[in-house]
């Protein structure tokens, strides 16, 4: 009898660990493995087939956007030109004394010499040249010139070189080839702000007549704000009527907000082109009913103005599309509640129903204003001279004529800094867990 | 209600709807030429089935919709052309309709506020109005942090904290579990007894009118079948649709054969019953007899019901007190018996072949729907 018992409690112990939790007090499956650790097992087919799903897009956008980005972010201060093509240069100027008033020793000019003739061979001196040439132009004329001449010359090379460009005596070319000796480089950003090295070596901004780009941030900005301004005052009826509207009539109303959307970019802002340039649609019309005069027509595109129109057009259905779908959440029992408690109907919607859409007009308008601040083709294609954005910049810098990656880089980096600190802003004043996209 | 009667003898009929008709589209009345006088300090239910047109009335009477036709006087004075924010008409909204961008306290003061109420007066009259619901502690909270319950009775509060001429409840319940709804039918049933204030309730919950009204007003296709108290409505329907509607009411159609003074007497499938006269056209019309479940008796004793039919036990349904038992009888195979569980009840089987009877005065002989 007593090994009976004994087996039975034996036993009883055994299933009592099998089902319950155990001394060291976590909870155990059936068969005694850790509870947590049967979980993860459960639970780890359905994770890989979750993770191995977004792999591809989670790839593909490393790949083309954050990589690029990251690559063109990191030229606004990457400046390895120099040291790079003019090694001997840079090692020898270290000695030199910038402030002491005087050319540098023959040294550095041997230094510098050496180091063109070797770049003309390897062909890339035209780079060093370019570089320099942001800075002080026609250094990229004269580093063609001496690069040519720069295999031949012998002994003294100071007298040699100073007789084939007397350019070579100034000041500030070795001043600047000292400076940006290193491989990180100020020079993009402070360009990108309208800021340069004065010759006492301290920072300063440009004189008046060369400062190009904070007038560009200030009039994108201005023109991003009034647009963004217009798409709300524009798009809020016509949410509000979307929203309000019997369901079949507003659908009809949606599709006509939308229609924009399927069509091109490109053909939207032609034709307002065809609309609003001088012998265009408006003007003839001012001028067949006489309002104007055929030789007074008004210049309607190719300037702020015409900026002005035709983004707003473009941009109305980012503002629609986000304040209707608040608006649709609003039971139309809030503003009846408010007539019923004594608001006039003005009242009702200025302290009830427009507080309740803040969420949608805040989302619409970050979503105008960020697209706004960096948009390109309309303001390319109908800015004419007042109405070109910083982007129309940025993209001359990369593809134009004046090529000067760096720079397009900082003024990028600028404006996405921009958007980040009106980012952060609003998440201060609406928060943007309040934003509603739809 | 015979005090609140004698007291507002002088302001006759504090709302009145005159022959009040009214139409959506042109082609169909929703509401039928509608005349009803609600009485100050009166708690008024509109009850019906959806589509009856009881919500469409209190929308005219808050000024929401237009009266097609006639006319909505409140206090004595024609209020149709009056806009609904000068109307000075509390509403209990279904949804609660509190300002989500709002404090409570907030929400409580916006009505004050848009009057250009005094501050300390808005404050000592937002406070009131919250210790009389009991959440003097939640002022400063969202409508979004409150449970159901809470934000129903902000919504009360809210309705009441300006000292409307009248309240208008449009189902305030209707999304509330069945418990908190009982409670909160108490509460607000004590409020309006507290205040006295005159309110107008809309609800398609026959409980919920009972439980709260001192009058009913029973909607169907857009016309009052009956303007009655509670018990009134229940133990003296006075048609068809009000029987079925109100409670629960056991149907016997049959032919009226003789009418005799208040009584008459109807020819059934299983012979003849004596019934009161309600709603009947005379001799030789259809009638449908109401007949409530508890008012059966099962095997009654010999000689005590004039009535007896026999009956055939389908189903038996255990409720703890009381058994309910579906029969056929007389063609009627629906015909509900209430067995209270008292002490020596009698114990049925489904298939038992039983007698089953009533007084005439419980059986009311109504109109015929067909």
């Amino acid at each position: 009898m007593p090994s009976r018992l004994h087996n039975f409690l034996k036993r009883r112990k055994k299933t009592l660990a099998q089902t319950e939790a155990i001394d060291d007090g976590t909870m155990r499956t059936a068969d005694g493995m850790p509870l947590k650790l049967a979980l993860e097992r459960a639970l780890f087919r359905s994770r890989l087939r979750a993770v191995l799903l977004v792999l591809p897009l989670f790839a593909f956008l490393v790949i083309t956007f954050v990589l690029p980005i990251f690559d063109m972010l990191f030229r606004s201060v990457e400046d390895q030109v120099i040291a790079e093509i003019l090694p001997r240069t840079v090692v020898e100027i270290e000695a030199w004394d910038e402030t002491s008033g005087v050319l540098p020793g023959e040294a550095v000019f041997e230094a510098i010499v050496k180091d063109m003739a070797e770049g003309k061979e390897n062909k890339t001196l035209g780079k060093v040249a370019r570089r320099l040439n942001y800075e002080i132009s026609g250094m990229a004329s004269l580093f063609r010139k001496s690069g040519r001449k720069a295999g031949k010359i012998e002994a003294p090379y100071k007298e040699q070189l100073l007789k084939i460009d007397k350019r070579w005596n100034n000041l500030e070319l070795w001043k600047l080839i000292k400076r940006e000796k290193g491989y990180f480089t100020a020079s993009y950003f402070l360009a990108a702000a309208d800021m340069e090295y004065k010759p006492d070596g301290g920072i300063g901004m440009r004189p008046e007549n060369r400062q190009i780009y904070q007038h560009l941030f200030v009039r994108t900005l201005w023109l991003s704000g009034l647009i963004t301004l217009l798409c709300l005052v524009l798009a809020y009826p016509v949410s509000y009527l979307l929203a309000t509207l019997p369901l079949r009539s507003g659908n009809l109303l949606m599709i006509l907000v939308l229609l924009p959307f399927w069509t091109s970019l490109l053909v939207r802002t032609t034709s307002w082109i065809a609309l609003l340039q001088s012998q265009g649609v408006i003007n003839s019309i001012l001028v067949g009913i006489g309002i104007i005069d055929d030789d007074s027509r008004l210049q309607l595109i190719h300037n702020q103005f015409g900026t002005i129109v035709a983004m707003t057009h473009i941009l109305l259905p980012f503002m629609i599309l986000p304040l209707y779908s608040v608006m649709k959440t609003i039971p139309p029992s809030y503003m009846r509640a408010a007539r019923s408690l004594g608001a006039t109907p003005f009242t009702a919607f200025v302290r009830i129903y427009m507080p309740n859409t803040v969420a949608g007009a805040g989302a619409g308008g970050i979503l105008v204003f960020i697209l706004a601040i960096g948009y390109y083709i309309t303001p390319a294609l109908v800015g004419g001279r007042t109405g070109t954005l910083i982007s129309n910049f940025i993209a001359s810098f990369i593809s134009g004529s004046t090529q000067n990656w760096g720079l397009a880089a900082a003024l990028g980096m600028m404006l996405l800094a921009i958007v980040l600190v009106f980012y952060f802003l609003y998440d201060k004043i609406v928060g943007i867990d309040n934003m509603k996209l739809g | 209600m015979a005090e609140l009667l004698a007291d507002s003898a002088d302001v006759d009929h504090y709302v009145r709807f005159v022959e009040v008709q009214k139409s959506y589209d042109g082609e169909i009345l929703v509401v039928k030429n509608l005349n009803l006088d609600i009485e100050r300090g009166e708690f008024l239910t509109m009850l019906g089935p959806s589509g009856s047109g009881k919500t469409t009335c209190l929308m005219m009477l808050a000024g929401f919709e237009p009266a097609t036709h006639g006319e909505i006087y409140l206090d004595g004075n024609p209020i149709n052309n009056v806009a609904p924010h000068k109307r000075d008409i509390g509403m209990v909204f279904q949804n609660y309709a509190l300002f989500p961008h709002m404090t409570v306290a907030e929400n409580l003061r916006f009505p004050l506020e848009v009057r250009r109420m005094d501050k300390s007066e808005q404050e000592s009259r937002v406070k009131r109005a919250l210790d009389m619901v009991e959440l003097g502690a939640f002022g400063n909270r969202r409508p979004g942090q409150l449970s159901g319950g809470q934000a129903q009775r902000v919504a009360v509060a809210r309705a009441l904290v300006f000292d409307p001429k009248l309240v208008l409840m449009d189902e305030p319940l209707g999304a509330l579990d069945k418990q908190l709804r009982e409670q909160m039918q108490y509460e607000i049933k004590h409020i309006h007894e507290q205040l006295g204030v005159t309110v107008v309730y809309v609800t398609h919950d026959q409980s919920e009118a009972l439980t709260m009204s001192n009058r009913i007003a029973v909607f169907n296709d857009g016309v009052i079948q009956q303007l009655a108290p509670p018990d009134a409505l229940y133990e003296a329907p006075d048609n068809a649709f009000v029987a079925q509607f109100i409670g629960e009411n056991n149907t016997l159609t049959g032919k009226v054969t003789a009418v005799n003074g208040t009584t008459c007497t109807v020819d059934l499938e299983g012979g003849s019953t004596t019934a009161l006269a309600i709603n009947i056209d005379g001799v030789g019309s259809a009638t449908s007899m109401s007949l409530r479940p508890e008012r059966v008796t099962v095997n009654p004793p010999e000689g005590q019901c004039p009535n007896l039919f026999d009956a055939r036990v389908k189903e038996l349904i255990y409720l703890g007190d009381h058994m309910r038992t579906r029969m056929s009888v007389c063609g009627n195979e629906d015909f509900i018996v209430k067995i209270p569980n008292a002490a020596g009840h009698v114990h049925l089987v489904p298939g038992a072949e039983v007698k089953v009877g009533w007084q005439p005065e419980d059986c009311r002989a109504l109109d015929s729907p067909s």
